[in-house]
């Protein structure tokens, strides 16, 4: 028991106080922006994308976040600095077509129906549908003594019956298509949708595998997207924030 | 005849002539696997000009040697299971994947193959008996899968587990596309163990030799994800006996470790560290001094945390003789990685691989308590092992290569690789066809081997036990599914 009490001692400063300007530590690939005027082969910087994410033509320029994996290799093969990863990581949106982007993000609107719904408590269940177990484990992350997210209201819940929505993680496997659908039913109305990671928002480096099924997102709209592979906690948590107008 | 002659002894990541891979009848390939002493590290089958050919990758792992051999089948074969135990997933897996019956097979039930809700679980008639049913969507936020519990009142009798809801189809997406990006997606927790194995088996492929530096800058981040996960592992062992604070401490003591892994590749779980042909990001003296200092911080608190968890009768009650697996058990069912190793078995592929003078490290009791203290034992040897690696890293050149290569694949060629990950072997084989493309890619992790062990590990346990049980293995859904 002793020994337990003298551990207290680390638990010290392990908390992020404001969630809202801490940013992770340095080298994150976060928002990346194209040159289009840079000297580069594009065709080549487009082929090494493993997800078809990058779209160059015409003097048109952009990148599409909700497929982007932040692997950076496009940016590794651009002789130039062509293609630049900022460190800028609040990444989340409520429409898809905000994801295409170059170097620029518009920042999440909050609606004045789900501030007042909400805003002041947001609980969701999580459903991995072929997640590969990262995004699965930082949206753990959130929950930790680092990052605790409960400060606003925020947790994740066991039961989809005490769940405002479903955060879904991974392609959609066929072999989890039912219950994915399922747990969204289970859940009370009104309820929303989150999808976390490149591979729930287009199905990422699965999406031309013949095992998953992704008409669930034809029925049920996604709310709130948020990017990466898998998204840092600081992200996830911004966008939960912005998104449901909390400060 | 000899046997033997049809034997292939190789290396790990050897580049092998399919011409050369040797073939013998069925009995004597029967013969020789089939003993007690021969570890089997994988068994497919695949279809070769009409033909039903099985392929067999097994060890000696106390000469550290691997071997390989084959043998044609006709649509059926007598099941090997029934004599060795351990091979029951792989002959599942060989059924359901080309339709080659294992004659004799006890439970030749899916593997990943899911039509609805035929899926036959064992049922009792027992009227004492109870059923309890778990998933695929779980209490917490963890992967999907289906636990089926027959209880008598508390204690159970018996777990089966049905897998297969994360199938994604890893294997033929990569023979169609193979990038390293994938590879990592395959299980994000086992990135680097993944990504590592993945490019070792192509560049071997496309003869490719990598600098000393990058080999060792590897090997580093694989011990890095060891240590990240053991640590967080233990504190969800705490959580699990209700230690609310080994939880919090060693849940923030990872974070530790994977921001460091940040600072290096720009991902917390080190995606985008491994290259085809290298390592995209170089340790330099500044990075050299923050692995250093981190290591020293998280050798510190998880020293101070872990001694005073084990002082506490409250958790020490709940983690011994829990989930207990014994050494005899775990060798007939196959187990591998930590989990063996914390019943007494002395295996581990680093090995086979480029640490030097590395020595096993093995529990004895097979409980809970074993799994959770060797995962303690084996950061502080990954701690040691990383220093001396970081000391090496100063002998060689200055500097990485920043070269891009593309896959330039060599035609009907066999490769093998095997990568100690955290929670035990995982193992890519490739070979290719006459016109260079992937033929065939077979990943076998050490999730595959374990689950098993972990419905033989709840028995006569309490059923409030099944997730410090579980925790203790901590085994991946999407690793076993693909």
């Amino acid at each position: 028991m002793l020994e337990t009490l003298k551990t207290l001692g680390l638990q010290k400063n392990q908390l992020i106080k404001d969630i809202r300007t801490a940013t992770p530590k340095d080298g994150f690939r976060g928002l990346p922006s194209i040159d289009i005027n840079a000297d580069e082969n594009w065709q080549e910087c487009m082929s090494v994308c493993p997800t078809g994410a990058l779209k160059i033509a015409d003097g048109e320029a952009s990148i599409d976040l909700g497929k982007c994996t932040l692997c950076g290799e496009c940016a590794r093969y651009c002789k130039n600095d062509g293609i630049k990863f900022s460190k800028f990581h609040k990444l989340g949106a409520v429409n898809r077509e905000d994801l295409i982007v170059n170097g620029e993000l518009n920042p999440i609107k909050c609606k004045e129906e789900i501030k007042k719904f909400f805003g002041k408590s947001l609980k969701l269940r999580q459903v991995s549908a072929g997640g590969c177990n990262s995004c699965e484990m930082e949206l753990n992350a959130c929950s930790n003594a680092n990052f605790d997210m409960g400060r606003y209201g925020v947790d994740f819940v066991a039961s989809p019956r005490h769940a405002d929505g479903v955060v879904i993680t991974g392609p959609v496997t066929k072999n989890m298509a039912k219950a994915l659908e399922d747990t969204y039913f289970a859940c009370a109305e009104p309820r929303i949708v989150i999808v976390v990671g490149a591979c729930a928002i287009s199905g990422g480096v699965f999406q031309d595998s013949e095992e998953i099924d992704r008409s669930f997102f034809e029925r049920h709209k996604p709310d709130l997207y948020i990017p990466g592979c898998p998204a840092h906690p600081l992200t996830i948590i911004n966008a939960i924030l912005d998104f449901i107008g909390a400060k | 005849m000899d046997v033997n002659m049809n034997i292939l002894e190789f290396k790990n990541n050897q580049k092998i002539k399919r011409a050369d891979i040797p073939v013998m009848d069925f009995e004597s390939f029967s013969k020789k696997i089939l003993p007690y002493e021969v570890r089997v590290i994988n068994l497919f089958a695949k279809k070769e000009d009409g033909k039903n050919r099985l392929y067999c990758i097994f060890a000696d792992d106390k000469n550290k040697k691997l071997f390989l051999t084959t043998t044609y089948v006709g649509e059926s074969y007598p099941s090997l299971t029934s004599s060795k135990p351990c091979l029951h997933m792989f002959e599942r897996l060989i059924y359901e994947e080309t339709g080659i019956m294992p004659e004799g097979h006890p439970f030749l039930k899916p593997v990943r193959k899911q039509d609805g809700n035929t899926y036959k679980f064992l049922e009792s008639h027992d009227t004492q008996t109870h059923e309890v049913a778990v998933g695929p969507v779980h209490a917490g936020i963890i992967e999907p899968g289906h636990f089926r519990f027959l209880c008598n009142g508390e204690r159970v009798n018996h777990l089966e587990i049905q897998l297969g809801f994360q199938h994604r189809g890893v294997e033929d997406l990569l023979k169609k596309r193979p990038s390293i990006q994938l590879a990592e997606s395959i299980c994000g927790d086992e990135t680097i163990a993944q990504s590592l194995a993945y490019a070792r088996a192509m560049e071997s492929l496309s003869n490719i030799e990598i600098t000393q530096r990058e080999k060792l800058i590897r090997l580093i981040a694989l011990e890095m994800e060891r240590m990240a996960i053991h640590v967080g592992d233990i504190g969800a062992v705490a959580g699990d006996v209700a230690y609310s604070i080994g939880a919090n401490v060693l849940g923030v003591t990872r974070t530790l470790v994977i921001n460091t892994m940040l600072e290096l590749s720009g991902s917390r779980f080190g995606k985008g560290l491994m290259k085809f042909g290298g390592v995209n990001f170089d340790i330099d003296l500044t990075m050299r001094t923050k692995i250093l200092n981190m290591l020293e911080e998280v050798c510190d608190r998880t020293d101070k945390m872990v001694e005073a968890m084990f002082a506490h009768a409250t958790v020490i009650s709940r983690l011994e003789n829990t989930g207990f697996v014994g050494k005899k058990k775990a060798r007939e069912i196959g187990l591998v990685g930590m989990a063996a190793r914390a019943a007494g078995e002395e295996f581990d592929a680093r090995v086979f691989d480029d640490y030097e003078d590395f020595e096993i490290t093995t529990m004895k009791t097979g409980d809970v308590y074993a799994r959770t203290y060797l995962r303690y034992l084996e950061i502080k040897k990954s701690a040691k092992i990383i220093k001396n690696l970081l000391n090496k890293l100063e002998d060689t050149e200055t500097e990485i290569n920043n070269k891009r290569f593309s896959l330039n694949l060599e035609p009907d060629c066999f490769v093998f690789s095997i990568v100690e990950g955290w929670r035990g072997e995982v193992a890519h084989c490739v070979m290719t066809d006459k016109n260079s493309y992937i033929e065939t890619y077979k990943i076998k992790g050490a999730s595959f081997n374990n689950w098993f062990g972990l419905a033989l590990a709840v028995r006569n346990n309490q059923i409030s036990d099944f997730p410090v049980c579980n925790k203790s293995f901590n085994l991946s859904y999407c690793g076993f599914d693909l």
